[in-house]
């Protein structure tokens, strides 16, 4: 609550000398120059002291063992030469984490692509259709929809006992090692509904001249998706393959629910994240986790440019293109 | 925010184009098709509030997603599931640390996008890509080094890890949610503030901070929901069950796995979700458009 109590002083504070200033002095260009410090004085302490200072003492905790109760002690390249060449268990995360972006991302981008084109007519009810496949994604990976999951894939569960009186081999889906992990994949895909709205505001962008142009052209259906619709739709698939992969390398919640914060079964669901948080947060190898961290930084960070450098082949923005 | 789709929605548009007649059946094809992906995405929404109206024998055997005989038992069930503390508790606790949420975020995060949308200083581009760059940063590089942070202030098992940072505008897609929506504000309205002697504080307080409002309640909306459901920074930071929060209330029916709670499970989850379902059903147009506007992630 102290934060507050500052934060109030400072906003109500602060007005009193400018406004003085300006009474004073007609020009205003310094009040101005610095009232841009000002009003960053919170995010300014909030970089600080939660986001810079905590990200160089993390690099420096990875090179270190550290259990919280004794202080730090230096082993150099030690957790990183433990994860690559003595943890399997970290190379399954990896394995782990890296089947489900690479699953996730396309399928769940496909779904929201599909569906956003379906979406993209008049007609009535498309604004209830529109929000309701958006619903979803609103409730997120919060611990209810996991336990949802958890609930419809288990025995006895809707899903198991649905196949199971259609005939079909039944599972207990969550508790086998096979299947585990795509009933999580299965969830993510299910929140399609965030990039969907934003497909739909960009196929809104294209202009229905050109498909008017394609039809006269005699373009096909495919031809028309082939050569309009995709290239002036590649800045905003470009945003959302970006901001799906980021987010899916740091899936936790479904797979900690599901799981029961174990990873299990067999380790099938031991997400990268998972993995770091029972390292640090269970076994106290505060120094381990952050070795790990800095490695999930990396491979993000390295992606990231490479998807912005890939881009420049792919992404097109010409006239119709927005962002 | 022009939207010719939404506008076709209440009626008078598409009545005037219906003598189109050799659409008609095409468009019920349409209709039957968006209908059958609604109902497989809803079912699991459905499934949930049936089951939790079910009794304990029927969840087990029965396939149908309503219940043959309403209960309401699993309510008091789930809500007493923990012997020592009840949900009431953990909704109290997650109200707490959702609304100060809201409050820090809007109070410090408009504070930086005004700087950023209308004010010149040096190195404002560089702070703001920098600003960007921490909206991409995996929060987990941060939680082992910001656990040992707070455990210096003696924080830990306290709501303060949780609310503190967002006071200091540590959410950061909020600044740039509003940055965007501050830019179509019209530059000649605080230049006519200012015109009448406003200096900038005055013209964020008086002039510009009101007209932000849509973009405020999206914030405000998104910045709730986000704390409300939010997983791991709870499970982190509060350990004793008195502290605990619904989402970490909710993980506890994960150790009794019997099939027999399954009702009070789902009766405790559509609780926990039912301010964001009201918060859905009241604001569906603004969370869908904002979604949209900003590449909120939902």
């Amino acid at each position: 609550m102290s934060t507050t109590a500052a934060l109030g002083r400072s906003a109500s504070a602060t007005p009193t000398p400018a406004q003085k200033e300006q009474r004073t002095t007609p020009r205003r260009g310094f009040a101005d120059r610095t009232a841009g410090y000002v009003f960053l004085l919170p995010w300014f302490a909030g970089l600080a002291v939660f986001t810079l200072g905590p990200l160089v003492y993390s690099l420096y905790l990875s090179f270190t063992d550290y259990n919280l109760l004794q202080s730090p002690r230096w082993v150099g390249f030690a957790n990183f030469h433990q994860m690559f060449t003595a943890d399997p268990r970290f190379f399954h995360a990896v394995r782990v984490t890296l089947t489900y972006v690479v699953v996730v991302t396309p399928v769940k981008l496909g779904l929201a692509l599909g569906v956003a084109m379906l979406l993209n007519r008049r007609r009535r009810g498309i604004g209830l259709y529109r929000s309701l496949f958006y619903l979803p994604s609103l409730l997120g990976s919060s611990v209810a929809v996991a336990l949802v999951w958890r609930s419809l894939f288990s025995q006895g569960g809707a899903v198991s006992n649905g196949l199971g009186s259609l005939g079909l081999p039944n599972a207990d889906f969550i508790n086998d090692p096979t299947w585990a992990l795509p009933a999580i994949i299965l969830l993510a895909c299910w929140q399609f509904g965030a990039p969907m709205v934003i497909f739909m505001a960009g196929l809104k962008q294209i202009p229905s001249e050109l498909y008017d142009a394609a039809d006269i052209d005699g373009a096909r259906r495919w031809a028309r998706f082939r050569h309009i619709t995709l290239p002036l739709l590649s800045p905003v698939i470009f945003f959302n393959v970006l901001l799906e992969t980021i987010n899916s390398f740091q899936a936790f919640t479904p797979a900690f629910v599901i799981s029961g914060g174990t990873g299990g079964p067999a380790d099938s669901t031991l997400f990268y994240t998972l993995y770091l948080y029972q390292k640090g947060f269970t076994d106290f190898q505060f120094g381990y986790a952050s070795a790990m961290a800095w490695v999930l930084l990396a491979t993000v960070a390295v992606l990231t440019a490479l998807m912005f450098r890939l881009s420049r082949v792919w992404v097109f923005y010409g006239d119709g293109g927005n962002r | 925010m022009s939207d010719p789709i939404l506008a076709a929605a209440p009626g008078p548009l598409t009545a005037a184009r219906r003598p189109r007649r050799r659409g008609t059946g095409r468009t019920l094809l349409w209709h039957a098709t968006v209908v059958v992906i609604v109902l497989v995405v809803v079912y699991p929404v459905i499934w949930m509030l049936g089951t939790s109206f079910k009794p304990a024998t029927e969840i087990v055997t029965s396939n149908r997603p309503w219940p043959l005989h309403w209960t309401t038992q699993n309510f008091p069930d789930g809500w007493h599931a923990n012997p020592s503390v009840t949900f009431g508790r953990f909704f109290t606790n997650s109200l707490i640390i959702s609304v100060c949420a809201v409050v820090g975020t809007l109070a410090s995060c408009s504070l930086a996008a005004y700087a950023f949308s209308r004010l010149q200083f040096r190195g404002r581009s560089v702070l703001f890509g920098a600003m960007v760059v921490t909206i991409l940063l995996p929060y987990h590089v941060l939680i082992v080094p910001q656990y040992a942070i707070f455990k210096q202030f003696g924080w830990i098992n306290t709501d303060l890890p949780i609310i503190a940072p967002k006071f200091l505008a540590t959410e950061a897609f909020f600044i740039f949610l509003m940055v965007q929506f501050m830019r179509g504000v019209p530059r000649e309205i605080d230049e006519a503030a200012r015109m009448d002697g406003c200096g900038p504080y005055r013209t964020f307080f008086h002039v510009l901070l009101p007209l932000t409002r849509p973009a405020l309640i999206t914030s405000a909306i998104f910045s709730f929901i986000w704390t409300w459901n939010d997983f791991f920074t709870q499970l982190v930071y509060l350990n004793d069950t008195a502290n605990f929060t619904v989402p970490i209330g909710l993980s506890l029916f994960v150790d009794q796995t019997t099939m027999t709670s399954y009702g009070p499970m789902m009766a405790m989850s559509i609780l926990a979700l039912l301010p964001v379902f009201l918060f859905f059903l009241a604001f569906q147009r603004l969370l869908v458009d904002g979604a949209t506007s900003s590449g909120l992630k939902g």
